[in-house]
This record gives structure tokens, sequence and C-alpha cells, in this order.
């Protein structure tokens, strides 16, 4: 075990890879040389060489092409987007190709693609380095969706999307590259030492795609979040008072659905958290299901606590990122319904 | 059955002349001589002037005279305007750089060595015209006296900011100034300078549009698309490509531009494409006022790449000693568009060392003026715009989301 932040988790990760499986390629904005404007492939040009490891064009839409491309000719391709608010002049490659090219081609081919792009806020990165657009992948099916909140689970997710043999979308939420972010933004900044999930095998292990984690454990609220928000979600809990139930998600896509519903039915409530935007946010659909789910376990109505439904404002980084006292309020207004 | 002779398929990877430690090297380019290109008229049909996008039009040579037939033969007080919007740009710059590492904003990005582009296109082009610029053209709103204490606001993203606040530092919008919103995303707007340029000719006005991307940029979809659309439609537009050798960390060669130049793109779309060195105010102009005839007198669109260098690391993120030779700046063969400028302006006898510093000294003193004035209002964190105005432009009228959204809020 080796203590590790985030980003040297997921160069871990692509080391392994690289190293494992001479299918594999790692590509983007930056990467090669350079090792990537967040570092994540630092030194792997170096080590494996410019055709395992090399820069491409400003180009995301190309990028993404050449990715399914080569996927379909039996290469693991890894590609970084190099901040998820420019993966937008890819989508049509995700949705239209990415997404059905088994389906459509009954089979003959596919796209065992992992696409990596940090996202999210809290950085003062304004409108174009802040978004959080897992909403519109997870809307997409035949694209898997996951996302990290430390760096024990970004290895081992990352090992196993490229392993994958289905397009993977891989989130990387930036604000917690160096340290877990309580989302007060005021206070002493935090690195990943000590942290027990910073403590990283060497080698290769995987986390499965589809089964979320028990973050904490609790039997008044169950608290549904990912990426960054997870950590924000446990200090808007313990301001609250309230013994709530933190479900770390880890993939939205494919989604653990199980182990969301027992937790509801445990506690009897539920309080979804998530950065991005509220309206049509993944939030909508998990409040769906465990609407559908769970209704008779349901003792008061499911909340939302997200990001306002507006462009990520620069100047009001603060007002508008969803941090712990609103998580708090929420986890009150829950336990105070009757 | 015979086999053919040849060796396996090997997958290239471009790589620069030089990385650190090693000696920069430019014997890829070749970079003419001032004077030496032809000009033909900008009535001429595009398939007369198919060797243009392959030479480099240069006008001031190396004693500092103004040589040729592209001598756009400028008057003294354009060009010590065009200086001083250009030394502008440099202090400014320089201050906000530092503003950066102070903490007072979250961001920073210079245009070091590339102010002779939007200096001279912005005096050159009409007050109707329309520039939508990348974060590099800061010189364009030099030129039209923007006031510093606005940019150093928006800088700041303080209580005073004229775009409330909302973008990254940098990303200005200046409509008054013919500078169009700008944003995070590359090459996004290129093609929104052909619709603004359309929307000209159908309302048989006389205004023409100008946009820039950066050499990497012209890999998107959106360069292609906007070229296309200005070929077809003629649109009355000037499309810039500012070449200043990389991308963040990757070279041009990422961007094919080992291979052929930028102007040479401009062929295939039937354009015609202009080469200029962007370091040379005087070519600059020369290249942008024949374009801007030609698309004026209904002849559509031209492609220019500026040929030039940046000099500063890509933003106050980034350290280009990582990826290029520590010395490559400082060996850029076009050398520096302010002291050659200057050395013009010695040349002709209109301009020496003391009236250099006199304009220097006042430069540094209006930007220190300027930001002084911003940071009274507030450096990033210390002021803001009213909160109430968050929920304000997501559409002409709020939504019933975005009311309850700021009652939540108590406002
Ligand atoms: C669509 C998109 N992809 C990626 C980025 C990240 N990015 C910002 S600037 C930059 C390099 C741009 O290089 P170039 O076009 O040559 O312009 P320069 O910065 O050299 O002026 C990159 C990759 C972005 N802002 N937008
Ligand atoms: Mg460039």
């Amino acid at each position: 075990m080796t203590a590790m932040n985030l980003i040297q988790a997921l160069n871990s990760a692509l080391d392994v890879m690289l190293e494992h499986d001479p299918n594999v390629l790692i590509f983007g904005e930056d990467v090669g040389y350079f090792g990537g404007v967040f570092r994540v492939t630092d030194k792997l040009q170096e080590k494996y060489g410019a055709t395992r490891c090399f820069d491409t064009p400003i180009s995301e839409g190309g990028i993404i092409a050449t990715a399914i491309g080569m996927g379909a000719y039996g290469l693991r391709p890894v590609a970084e987007i190099q901040f998820a608010d420019y993966i937008l002049p890819a989508y049509d490659q995700l949705v239209s190709e990415a997404a059905r090219l088994r389906y459509r081609s009954g089979g003959e081919f596919s796209a065992p693609i992992t696409v990596r792009s940090p996202y999210g806020g809290g950085i003062f990165g304004g409108q174009t380095h802040s978004q959080s657009p897992e909403a519109i992948f997870a809307h997409v099916t035949g694209l898997k969706t996951v996302i990290p909140s430390n760096p024990y689970d970004a290895k081992g997710l990352l090992i196993a999307a490229i392993e994958c043999d289905d397009p993977v979308i891989f989130l990387e939420p930036k604000r917690i590259y160096n340290g877990p972010f309580d989302g007060r933004p005021d206070t002493q900044v935090k690195t990943w030492a000590g942290h027990p999930q910073a403590d990283v095998p060497e080698g290769h292990y995987t986390v499965p795609l589809g089964k979320a984690a028990i973050a904490r454990e609790g039997d008044e609220v169950t608290v549904l979040a990912y990426g960054t928000m997870v950590h924000v979600a446990l200090a808007g809990i313990a301001d609250s008072g309230v013994d709530a139930e933190l479900i770390d998600l880890r993939s939205i896509v494919p989604l653990d659905i199980d182990t969301i519903v027992a937790s509801v039915k445990k506690t009897g409530r539920c309080v979804i958290f998530h950065e991005a935007s509220r309206f049509g946010g993944f939030g909508a659909e998990l409040s769906a299901l465990v609407q559908e789910r769970c209704f008779d376990h349901l003792q008061s109505p499911i909340d939302r606590v997200a990001g306002w439904d507006m462009p990520y404002p620069h100047a009001f980084e603060w007002d508008y990122f969803p941090g712990p006292r609103r998580l708090a309020e929420a986890l009150k207004r829950a336990m105070e319904y009757n | 059955m015979t086999v053919p002779n040849r060796p396996t398929l090997s997958l290239h990877i471009p790589e620069p002349s030089a990385r650190p430690g090693e000696a920069p090297s430019f014997a890829q380019f070749d970079f003419g001589t001032a004077g030496a290109v032809r000009r033909p008229d900008s009535a001429e049909p595009e398939t007369a002037m198919r060797d243009l996008p392959y030479e480099l039009i240069r006008v001031l040579d190396e004693d500092g005279k103004a040589v040729g037939p592209w001598n756009p033969r400028l008057s003294p007080d354009v060009l010590k305007r065009g200086l001083r919007a250009m030394l502008l740009t440099r202090i400014f710059d320089d201050r906000l750089f530092r503003a950066h590492r102070q903490g007072k904003t979250s961001f920073y990005m210079k245009s070091t060595g590339e102010e002779a582009i939007g200096a001279a296109q912005s005096m050159m082009l009409g007050a109707g015209d329309m520039c939508f610029p990348t974060y590099r053209v800061l010189s364009w709103l030099m030129a039209r006296d923007y006031p510093v204490v606005q940019l150093a606001n928006q800088i700041f993203s303080n209580a005073d900011d004229p775009i409330k606040g909302r973008q990254l530092p940098m990303m200005f919008s200046a409509r008054d100034y013919g500078f169009y919103s700008l944003s995070g995303n590359l090459g996004t707007r290129f093609g929104h300078a052909v619709g603004w340029a359309m929307a000209s000719a159908y309302k048989h006005d006389d205004k023409i549009a100008i946009a820039y991307v950066g050499d990497g940029t012209t890999a998107e979809g959106d360069f292609h698309e906007a070229l296309t659309f200005a070929s077809v439609y003629q649109a009355p537009v000037i499309l810039c490509v500012t070449n200043n050798q990389w991308a963040i960390s990757s070279f041009v060669g990422f961007a094919g531009g080992d291979k052929t130049t930028f102007a040479a793109k401009a062929t295939a779309y039937a354009l015609p494409g202009l080469r200029v060195d962007g370091n040379d105010f005087l070519a600059v102009w020369a290249a942008t006022e024949w374009a801007a005839e030609r698309a004026r007198s209904n002849r559509g669109a031209t492609l220019i790449e500026f040929f030039t260098y940046r000099v500063a690391g890509h933003s106050t993120s980034d350290d280009p000693t990582k990826y290029r030779p520590l010395d490559e700046p400082e060996k850029w063969p076009l050398g520096d568009p302010i002291v050659r400028l200057r050395d013009h302006l010695i040349a002709i006898g209109e301009w020496d060392a003391e009236r250099h510093q006199a304009l220097v000294d006042d430069v540094t003193q209006a930007v220190k003026d300027g930001v002084k004035q911003a940071e009274a209002v507030g450096t990033l964190g210390q002021s803001k715009p009213d909160i109430a105005t968050m929920f304000e432009d997501i559409f002409a009228e709020p939504d019933w989301r975005i009311c309850e959204e700021r009652k939540t809020m108590g406002l």
C-alpha cells in the first residue's frame, strides 16, 4: 500500500493497465510529453513511449471518434477530455456512435473505450471549467458513467472501466484531486494524507462498476451523493445532528438500486445531493426510482439539494455551490416532517 | 501470388524540433524577406493567388524600414497610437499577472508577443465592425481605449464588473467596442462571425466581421464549418488564425502545422489565404486592409494566418519550461512587435529613446491608476456584484424555477 492522492491513484491505474495490456493506449490534449494539465498522465509517455501515451489535436469530436475506431479494431483506448465542459463537441460521437455501436451492428462491433474527464466546481473555474454533466450521459442508454470520491475507489474503478467491454464515461471530481473538500471554502485546505481511502495498493485491483458504498451508516435519513459531494455531505450530516446514512453511488450507470432501496426502506427518508443544477439533474431520476420502489416506506417527501438552475457563475461560486448548510437544512426538514 | 516487400505499418506521433534542454530550432520554417511578396489587387479571383498562402507577408525589414508593396503607408500619428495600445497591453498583462500571484484574481492570460495583431486590426477596422475574439486579443480593446479600470473590475469579479461577475477573468464582452462575448470553449464563436457577416449582407449594410482562433483550435470542427459557410455564402468576414506555435504544451504539429501552413487551408474552400508576420504591425494592418476591402466589396471572406510566437506561458496555470526550451521565446526570428514598431518610428525620425521612455512611463501610470481604482472596489472575494443579479439574464424573463431558487436564498 502507498499513500496516494486522487491524481496519483489515477496515474497508477493507467500505469498498471499500460503495463498489463498492450492494447491500452492513452491520448488527449496535452497528456503526452507534458503529462496532462492536472498531471494524471505524468511520466507515462516517458515510461511507455509516444505510441502508448500521446497528445492529440484540439478536437474532442476527433478524439472520441478515433477512440471508437481503435476500440472497434480491438484496442482499449483511454481518452482524456481536458475538462468535462469541453466534452460537448464529442457528444454526437458518444451518443450516436459509442453508445449504440454494439446494438446496431447486431454485436459485430463495439466500442470498449474509457473517456476520462475532470468535472465539477469549487475551483473558481467559471462557467466552462466547473460544470457537472453526468445527467446528460446517464440519460443515454449504452454509456456507463462512473464517478469516484476517493483515491482507492478512483484507481479500482478506472481499471474496471478500462477492462469493461462497454464505453465508460469516467468523471473525475477535480476539486478533490489533491484532498477531500467539505464544502467550506474558508477552512484550511486538506490533503489526502492520512485519509484511510488514500491508502492504495500499487498493483492491479478493481472496484466493480455498479456497486455503491455506504460512506456512513445511519438510521434516520438516506443521503445519496457521489464525487466531491460525498465529502460535503459528511460535513452537512455532522452539522445537522441527524443520524443519516450516506450512500456514495460511485457509478450512476449502472446504478446500485438494491443498496439504495435497502437503505431507504430502513430509514424511511431520502435526500439527494448533487452539485449539478437541479432541473432534469440525475437527482430527478433517483427521486423517481426511490418513489417507485419505496413509496410505502417513506415518512417524508424525497428532497433534492443541488446547484441552482443557471450557468456556473464565477463571482458567486459559493452562493451557487450546494454546501453543507443547505444539506443540513434539508435533513432537518426531513426529520421535522409529519 | 507476390508478397509486397514493405515493412509493417507503424503509428506516427509528431515531435517538435526541440524540447527542454535542447537548442531551439526554427529551421523548419521559411521566413522569407521583408517586402518580397507580391500584392495582387483584392478584387482578383482567388484562383489567381494560390501562391500567397505559402509566402510570408512582411513589411518591416531588419533596419526598421517599411518596404515592398504591402507597406500600408501609415501616418506617424497612427503608428504612435498603435505603439501605445501595444504597450498598454504588455504593461497591463504584467501587472495583472502579478496580481494573480498575489491572490487578487483566480486566473490570467497574457498575450505577450502577439500585441500587434489586435491593435492594428482594431485601429484599421471600423466602429461598426464586430470582432469575435480569443482570450489573446486584449490589444483590440486597448487600441479602442476601453477603460483599464473596467478590465480590472472584470478580472477581479468585483461589484463593478461590467459583465456582473459571471465569467472567468479575460472572458470580456464589450459590445460598444466591437468586441463579442468570449467564452472558455475554443472555436465556438468562429461561425458566429460568419453568421454576423451574413446578417450584414442580408441587411445591405457595409459592416464586416473578424474572428480569431489559435493554431491549436483549427483542429476543431467549428473552424472548418465556419470556412465552409463563409465560402458558400461569400460572407463579408475576415477569419484569422493566430499561429503562436503552441497550444498549451502541444506544438503546431498537433494541428498539422508542421506539414503545411494554416493559410493554405483556405485554398480547399476557395478562399484567399494570406500568411502574415504577426509581429509586424504594418504587415498586420496591410493584410487586414486588403481583406476588409475585399469583404466590403462583396467578394467574400479571407483567411489570414498570423505567424507569431506565444512568449509567455499559456496562462497562470502553465509552466512552459516543462515542454519547450527555456530560451525558445527569445530566439524567435521575427522579434518583438513592440520593439520593431518602436525601431521603425525611430528609423523614420519620428521617435527617440526619451519619447519612448515618456510613453512607457505614461502608460505604466495609466495602468497603475486604473488597477488601483479597481482594487479600491475590491479584488476577488473582497467584493462582488449584488447576489440577486446571479438570477438575472438566464432567460429574458425568469421562469418559476429561478424565482423559487432566488426566494430560497432569501433574495
Ligand atoms: C473546446 C475546448 N477544448 C479544450 C480547451 C482547453 N484549452 C484551453 S486553451 C487550449 C489551447 C489553445 O491553443 P491555441 O488554439 O493554439 O490558442 P493559444 O492559447 O495558443 O492562443 C486548450 C486545449 C478549451 N478551452 N476548449
Ligand atoms: Mg497557439
